[in-house]
């Protein structure tokens, strides 16, 4: 599927998705990969769009259920076990198939601390640095593994440039094509395009 | 806690509207905060006001469980739909899902027994109060009270009220309900919190103390 990326830096937390080009004549607003699950907690999918309207809306219940019974948000990775529990639940009985859809979800927890995870069909998750999702996957990977380093998450900033730098390792036809999230601590999520940013 | 938990429920808001408003329009609520019984007063720092989302609050009074049950119930849908469609549901909606779901619970083995009062600024429609009662009526009105205290307070609203009050004449009548209780009604009710709702969204005004209630 399409492209995405998520970056975990010090004090923010980035989501960078490939944004397919529209047919003219199509609505561009419509088709919309970055989805906030809560307040302080945001995904990204690669794969069937429609299997992740599911998911996603399965989560955000369970965000809200939680915090009735409990009084206290989510943390990153209640909500992402329950995800890949859903998950998994469609692999072994009743003659379901599988969601085809990998996820990054990312955000902050309570206490502060940035989170960045991922999930895939099968229902596994783990906790990632900086990961890609999507057909090229392997390529970006490759790329943050050799450019995530201290100095590059330094900043705000730096974080941001690096998600988007390692999108345009392969995705066409450059910035328009990107869509990013942001969230800071203590702050909502932001969804913006990158000409609009100051970096 | 029979008749005299009635007391804590005695509370009142005033709706004001500001049509064309530069200055916008607003809404204020109160609350008392104590609970009285017998002869002796318990502190009851609990907040009967529920914030649904930025510009709407729920006041939420009656059975003691059920309020907080049901306004955090409504609370969290509420939520749910900001998360789920990307902006918040109006104060007419949330007063409608909200009336929806006591009438669907009132027949129920389990009902809730609240009175409420939701308040809410709308971007198009300005401020607006809604009554709502345990027996799942709704009506949206310029003032509204619960409990017995409203028997006092109504009249009072209904002399002074006018439409465009400004936000002081408006906290300045809820002064006078305040007032108004502390003369004539039986049980002594010494401090009201209040939040006033305009288009910058909720704000806590100071508590009113009536003079001589202790």
């Amino acid at each position: 599927g399409d492209h995405c990326v998520g970056i975990r830096g010090t004090d923010i937390v980035v989501l960078g998705v490939e944004k397919k080009s529209v047919a003219k004549l199509q609505e561009e607003r419509t088709v919309r990969k970055i989805c906030a699950l809560d307040d302080h907690v945001c995904m990204a999918f690669a794969g069937l769009t429609a299997d992740a309207r599911i998911v996603i809306n399965r989560a955000r219940v369970e965000c809200q259920s939680h915090r009735l019974t409990v009084e206290d948000p989510v943390t990153v990775e209640y909500i992402t076990r329950h995800i890949a529990t859903l998950k998994q639940r469609y692999t072994q009985s009743n003659g379901r198939r599988p969601f085809g859809i990998s996820a990054l979800i990312v955000g902050f927890d309570y206490d502060g601390t940035p989170r960045l995870y991922q999930t895939d069909p099968s229902g596994t998750y783990h906790a990632w640095k900086a990961n890609a999702i999507g057909r090229s996957a392997k390529t970006v990977r490759e790329f943050l593994e050799k450019n995530y380093t201290d100095e590059a998450i330094a900043t705000d900033n730096e974080a941001i440039k690096l998600a988007i730098k390692a999108l345009l390792e392969v995705v066409q036809s450059g910035g328009k094509n990107i869509d990013l999230a942001v969230i800071r601590r203590n702050q909502p999520l932001k969804v913006t395009s990158p000409k609009s940013l100051v970096v | 806690m029979g008749w005299i938990e009635i007391l804590d429920r005695a509370e009142v808001v005033t709706d004001k509207h500001h049509i064309r408003g530069s200055t916008g329009g607003g809404e204020i609520r109160r609350a008392p905060n104590l609970v009285p019984l017998r002869i002796t007063c318990l502190p009851n720092d609990q907040d009967k006001m529920f914030k649904l989302s930025d510009k709407i609050l729920l006041l939420c009074v009656g059975e003691a469980g059920d309020t907080v049950q049901f306004a955090e119930y409504i609370q969290k849908n509420i939520q749910l739909y900001k998360m789920r469609n990307g902006y918040e549901l109006s104060p007419k909606a949330a007063a409608n899902f909200t009336r929806k779901n006591l009438a669907d619970y009132l027949r129920s083995r389990t009902p809730y027994h609240v009175n409420l009062l939701l308040a809410g600024f709308d971007e198009t429609d300005g401020p607006g109060l809604y009554y709502m009662d345990h027996l799942s009526a709704l009506a949206k009105a310029p003032f509204a009270a619960h409990g017995y205290g409203a028997y006092l307070t109504l009249s009072i609203l209904d002399r002074y009220y006018r439409p465009d009050l400004t936000r002081d004449e408006a906290v300045d009548l809820l002064k006078k309900c305040i007032e108004e209780l502390n003369k004539r009604f039986i049980l002594n009710l010494p401090s009201f919190s209040v939040r006033l709702i305009d288009k910058e969204g909720i704000h806590d005004l100071e508590k009113l103390m009536p003079v001589g209630a202790k």
